[in-house]
This record gives C-alpha cells, sequence and structure tokens, in this order.
C-alpha cells in the first residue's frame, strides 16, 4: 500500500500526511522476532544508568513506577528513547520492549526519534497564542534552520506554566521570556556556542524582574491583529 | 481590593527555599502542633472547619474528601497533585520554586489526617527547575528527621518521593495521576471507586493540589474559623489567581474570595494594553467556558462564575482583547485537547479530533454554516459522556465562544469562503489574457 487517500480536499489530505504518525499505513514485520523480556546476562547496560534505575525501583512499592524516572535517564544517555536504550531499560526492569515503548509513545519529552539531545520547546498555548507566540515559535524555528542548528530538537509545546513571561521558552528546562521574533538570532546563536541563552531572561536568573512589574520598563507594543467586526453577545 | 497575602506574605524573602529561613521564619511549628498537640480526628476537625476546597480545579472540600479515607491498619498514601498543565496556571510554580517547605509541611499535616505513610509529589517534567527545588528541600527535610521514619522523633513515619512527569496534560488529572505514577499509561479511571478507596495501588490514597496543601500549615496554627472568616460563604479563604494573556502585568496574585474580577484584571494586572477592550475572558484555565466583559463585575467565588456559567477551576485567568479573532482562538485552543486527550473514551478522542477538523475547515474556507451546527452537536455529545472531563473542558469553553460569538464564526466561514473562491478562479484583464495567448503560441 503506497500512499494512502484519506478523502478530503488536497488542503486536507496534505494536512493529514503531516499529523499522522509514520509507518500507521504500513503493515507489521510479523517475521520479525517477537521482543520478549531480555536475559539480564545478555544485555550491556552502562553501570550509571543501570544504578539510576536500580535506585528509582527502590524508592516505590512497586518497581513499575520507576518507569518514567528509568526512560528519562536512558533518554539522557542515548539522546533519545532507542531500540537500545529500550533493551537496556527492559533488561534492568524486567519487563518488556514494548511495554517500554507504550510508554514513550504516550508522554511528550520522550523522544521517540533522534531529533536532538537538547530540547527547545516554545509554548504555543492559549495564553502565549494571544501574545504571538505563533511568530516567536517561526523566528526560532526559521533562524535553528539558517543557523544550521543540530542536535537540538525545536518544537512547539503546550503550556509550560510560564505565563507571566508569555510569550516564553523553555531551553532544556531553562525558562527564557518574555520573547519576541527579534530574540530568536541570539537564542539559536547561543545555544550553538553553549553559551547560557538570553542571560538575565531567564526565571531563574537572580537578576529576572518581570518587566510587568517593573514600572520603569515600558511595555512592549502589543502586535496589531486584523481589525474584526463588532462581536454582539448573543442573547 | 488589593492582595490578601497569607500563603504568599513571605514569598520574596530571599533564601526561603532553605531550612534556615523557613524555620528562622516560623516553618514546621504547624507540622510539630498536628503531630504532637493534637490527634488525627483534630486535624481533619480543623481542616473541615476552614471549608477549604480543593485549589486544583474541582473545588472539592478537603476536609470531605480526607474524612472518606478508611480508618484502620492499612498502607495509605498521599499524593500531591504538582503536574500543573492547565494553560494559564502558574501559581504552583510560584509556591514550589520559591516556597517548598511549605508545601512538605502541608503534606505532612495532610498525611497526618489522612493517617498515610507513604508521600508522592507528581510534578510535572516540564518543571526541571522547580522539582530540583522541591528535591534539595526534601533531602533537607529528610536530614532534619522531619521526614522518613519517626519523623520529629515521634512513632509516626512519613517517606516521601518526588516523581517527575514527562509531559502529559491528563496526569493532571488525579485517577490518571494514580495510573501514571503506577507506572503505565495515564488513562483516567472509572469512578466510583474513588481513590480515597481504590487509589494508588489500589490502596486508599488522598491526592491534593499543590496550593491546597500549601494552606494547611496555616489553618492548624491559626485555625479553621480565621481562614473561613476570610472569603463568601462557601468559597473561604484566599485564591492564588494567575492572570495572563492580554494584561499589562501578568502575573500570580492572591485574592480573597469575593474580590471580583474586575478587581483582579483592571486593578491588580493593569487591564488590557491602551486602546483595548477585553473581548473575553477565561476565569479558570482555558478549560472553563469564556465570560463577557461585563461579567468581570461578578464577585470571584466558585458559587458566582458557576452561576455566570463557567468556573473558577484552578484560578487562572486569561484575558483576551478585542485584537484577537476568535476562530484561531477556538483552533489553538480545540488542538490543545485534541493533541492532550489520552484516548481512552471514544467522544473525547474522535470529538477534539472533530472540532479540530470542522475549525480547519472554517478557517481554509471549506465550511458552511451547517458545520457549525455540526460542532455544536459533536460539544454536546461529548459533555458528560466520558470518563473524565478532558473532553468537557474543550466542549465548554467552544460551546460558550459559539454561543457569544456566533456572528464573528458565520463571518469567517463566509470571508474564508469568498477568499477560497477568489484564489480558485484565476481573473485575467484582456490585456494579461491576450499577452498570455501570445505567449503560449510564440
Amino acid at each position: 500500500m503506497s500512499s494512502s487517500n484519506l478523502g478530503g480536499s488536497p488542503a486536507h489530505q496534505a494536512r493529514d500526511k503531516r499529523r499522522l504518525p509514520r509507518g500507521w499505513d504500513e503493515a507489521v514485520e510479523l517475521w520479525a522476532d517477537p521482543a520478549v523480556v531480555p536475559e539480564p546476562a545478555d544485555v550491556e547496560v552502562p553501570s550509571a544508568l543501570r544504578a539510576s534505575i536500580e535506585a528509582a525501583m527502590g524508592r516505590y512499592p512497586d518497581p513499575r513506577s520507576a518507569v518514567l524516572p528509568a526512560l528519562a535517564a536512558a533518554q539522557r544517555v542515548h539522546g533519545w528513547c532507542s531500540p537500545e536504550a529500550f533493551h537496556q531499560v527492559a533488561a534492568v526492569m524486567q519487563v518488556t520492549p514494548a511495554y517500554l515503548a507504550s510508554i514513550a509513545t504516550f508522554y511528550d519529552m520522550l523522544r521517540t526519534e533522534p531529533v536532538g539531545e537538547r530540547y527547545v520547546y516554545v509554548c504555543t498555548s492559549v495564553a502565549c497564542h494571544v501574545r504571538d507566540a505563533k511568530a516567536v515559535y517561526e523566528a526560532i524555528a526559521e533562524q535553528a534552520r539558517d543557523q544550521e542548528l543540530e542536535g537540538v530538537e525545536v518544537r512547539e509545546f503546550e503550556c509550560l506554566g510560564a505565563c507571566d513571561m508569555a510569550p516564553m521558552a523553555s531551553v532544556d528546562g531553562r525558562y527564557v521570556g518574555p520573547l519576541d521574533e527579534h530574540d530568536a538570532r541570539e537564542l539559536v546563536a547561543a545555544i550553538k556556542d553553549n553559551r547560557q541563552v538570553l542571560p538575565g531572561r531567564g526565571l531563574e536568573d537572580s537578576d529576572f524582574t518581570s518587566p510587568w512589574h517593573d514600572p520603569d520598563i515600558p511595555i512592549p507594543k502589543q502586535p496589531e491583529g486584523p481589525s474584526i467586526p463588532p462581536t454582539t453577545s448573543a442573547s | 481590593m488589593p492582595e490578601t497575602k497569607i500563603l504568599t506574605d513571605t514569598i520574596d524573602e530571599p533564601g526561603l527555599h532553605t531550612m534556615e529561613v523557613y524555620e528562622r521564619l516560623g516553618g514546621y511549628r504547624s507540622a510539630r502542633k498536628a503531630l504532637f498537640d493534637m490527634t488525627p480526628e483534630q486535624v481533619l476537625e480543623e481542616i473541615d472547619s476552614s471549608g477549604l476546597r480543593g485549589r486544583g480545579g474541582a473545588g472539592f472540600a478537603m476536609g470531605m474528601k480526607a474524612g472518606f479515607m478508611p480508618k484502620g491498619d492499612i498502607e495509605k498514601y498521599l499524593c500531591c497533585n504538582a503536574d500543573e498543565s492547565e494553560p494559564g496556571a502558574f501559581k504552583d510554580r510560584l509556591l514550589m520554586q520559591r516556597n517548598p517547605h511549605l508545601l512538605i509541611e502541608g503534606m505532612i499535616i495532610g498525611a497526618i489526617a489522612a493517617e498515610a505513610t507513604r508521600s508522592f509529589i507528581f510534578i510535572r517534567g516540564e518543571y526541571e527547575l522547580q522539582a530540583k527545588i522541591l528535591d534539595a528541600a526534601m533531602v533537607e527535610a529528610y536530614a532534619k528527621g522531619y521526614l522518613g521514619k519517626g519523623i520529629f522523633d515521634s512513632e509516626t513515619d512519613l517517606e516521601m518521593v518526588v516523581h517527575r512527569g514527562q509531559g502529559a496534560y491528563i496526569c493532571g488529572e488525579e485517577s490518571a495521576l494514580l495510573d501514571a505514577l503506577e507506572g503505565k499509561r495515564g488513562n483516567p479511571r472509572l469512578k466510583p471507586p474513588f481513590p480515597a478507596n481504590q487509589g494508588l495501588y489500589q490502596g486508599p490514597t488522598l491526592i491534593n493540589n499543590v496550593e491546597t496543601l500549601c494552606n494547611c500549615p496555616m489553618i492548624i496554627e491559626k485555625g479553621g474559623e480565621w481562614f473561613a472568616a476570610m472569603g463568601i460563604d462557601k468559597s473561604t479563604g484566599t485564591k492564588l489567581v494567575s492572570v495572563s494573556g492580554n494584561v499589562q502585568r501578568p502575573g500570580n496574585y492572591e485574592v480573597e474570595f469575593g474580590t471580583t474580577g474586575r478587581e483582579i484584571v483592571e486593578g491588580l494586572a493593569g487591564g488590557p494594553p491602551a486602546g483595548r477592550k477585553v473581548k473575553c475572558w477565561f476565569p479558570g484555565g482555558s478549560s472553563a467556558p469564556v465570560l463577557l466583559d461585563e461579567h468581570l463585575d461578578l464577585p470571584y467565588t466558585f458559587e458566582d462564575m458557576k452561576e455566570a456559567g463557567s468556573m473558577v477551576g484552578s484560578g487562572s485567568v486569561i484575558v483576551v482583547d478585542d485584537q484577537q479573532p476568535i476562530v484561531p482562538l477556538a483552533l489553538r485552543l480545540a488542538e490543545f485537547y485534541r493533541h492532550e486527550s489520552c484516548g481512552k473514551c471514544v467522544p473525547c478522542r474522535e470529538g477534539t479530533n472533530w472540532t479540530v477538523k470542522l475549525l480547519e475547515r472554517i478557517d481554509e474556507g471549506e465550511a458552511t454554516p451547517m458545520d457549525l451546527e455540526i460542532m455544536s452537536e459533536v460539544q454536546e455529545n461529548i459533555m458528560g459522556n466520558c470518563l473524565c472531563v478532558l473532553g468537557d473542558s474543550m466542549a465548554g469553553p467552544i460551546r460558550s465562544m459559539i454561543k457569544h460569538f456566533r456572528p464573528e464564526f458565520e463571518q469567517h466561514i463566509e470571508h474564508a469562503r469568498a477568499e477560497r473562491d477568489r484564489e480558485a478562479v484565476p481573473v485575467f484583464s484582456a490585456g494579461e489574457l491576450a499577452a498570455s495567448v501570445e505567449a503560449g503560441a510564440a
């Protein structure tokens, strides 16, 4: 089965093609061996990773609760939740790789493709959307392409819980904001050079003050939107 | 009415996240009082009399919820829901980042009331900084013997684990949180049975939001009646409100229940930028049905917001000004819920997808007025038909947007169709047509 015809207009089909998971219209590999619980003796696991997973397993009444910390640790070692990462975690936790895949495909921060060891999550959720976050994301994505940024996952993300510095982004856990399109070049350059991104504008920076509360800092002009016909509240 | 700072009165104290400063300012006195000067029943009684309602979204009375926990010698758990992912909410972030010991003390008191011996803080993975701070605070508490075996040298045990999520809004729903904590995909469960009877690992579990637990030390110190004296009727105490969107001063503001929306949005947060007006606002995060400018004069309480057709929820106010078109806002909202739907229940999984597709059709000029009717019907079919309220959280706001802004939706449908028709049919002037014929012949 080659290209799939899902019906709908050409615009719709193009959108669906972009959005659907890879391989959804391909048959399962029936000839592959089943991925069973690996024999602990057969799998080489880096000792630091093993120690981390076993420590996590010991903290809970049920060791399976450690699957999230375990996968996060494996992702830090391998850069993403690769088949090798699954194999190693499965060997330590004594579960099937399929079970781990079911967990990794559910949670957004666990990468199931090798898109990069570092991340830039640009929030485009509702509160940031009304402050033009989409333009900020597009500027950052464009700069990432232009400056040939590698090994970094740049993506739109849902609400990161920093609407007071909207629009904002999380660079490997460091929240920076408020951003506008002109910050994109410096942001990407700093990541590329392994420098701190936008010093003084991170949430945890000791010199960070919310611009909105400092009377001396002028409030930036909000972007002009399209003119909307007057609305009436339906009675 | 200015802010009433009882939760956040010391929030700007440098070093508050350390044990030393926290104790210097009077920390852990309430925990000792609850442990040594009161019985668990008395602690429960005090929380009950305060009328403290859940601050995470459901607004269920904490005293009542804790009272559902069975008595007896069984392993009981306390979970703190720190998976703050509601768009517009960033209050728990403030509390955990600046005052983690307040949360730990609140959990100790909650655990005493529920007679729980193991506790978990489920914090969202994106809060890497806050999780680190919480980890450090927990280590300090263990080092001083405030957690672990025999806390404060008493007979009571309390273990605590900080568990990081990895990016899923649905894990903020209590039963999905329990599933995620157990090491599964975060799917909600059928309730009843409720977590108080069958929760984590099928044992009795008390789950509370960060802000709810942070209120407990004060209630024990100053009494439930002192807390209940603030606010109005059944909405007692204060609320940490996160104001965001098109306002001049986004941020967290702590106000007494009963303060009007206008005092919060325009008074404290400065209102929309100069020259703009409030088009609509979400009183309780993006899951709350939208209200209009006129509703800003209502008191901000659980009852009044409910009567107006919306809800307080997590107390996150998102303000939208009149420069924002409604259809892209509705689309962004629907996309969020479609992305975060866990997929277990058909009405939510399919309904969120349908809503996004219908809104995309509207935006791209492929819709007719009938699509708006279909979209309304889809929202009705989602509401109340799923195991959790994620679907309802999309259906409520979308329904309210259609109700308040129907003319704008209809205009958008027409304009977009006209735009598409114009683009589809190339229009040549006589000169252009002649030139293109000539070019083709050459």
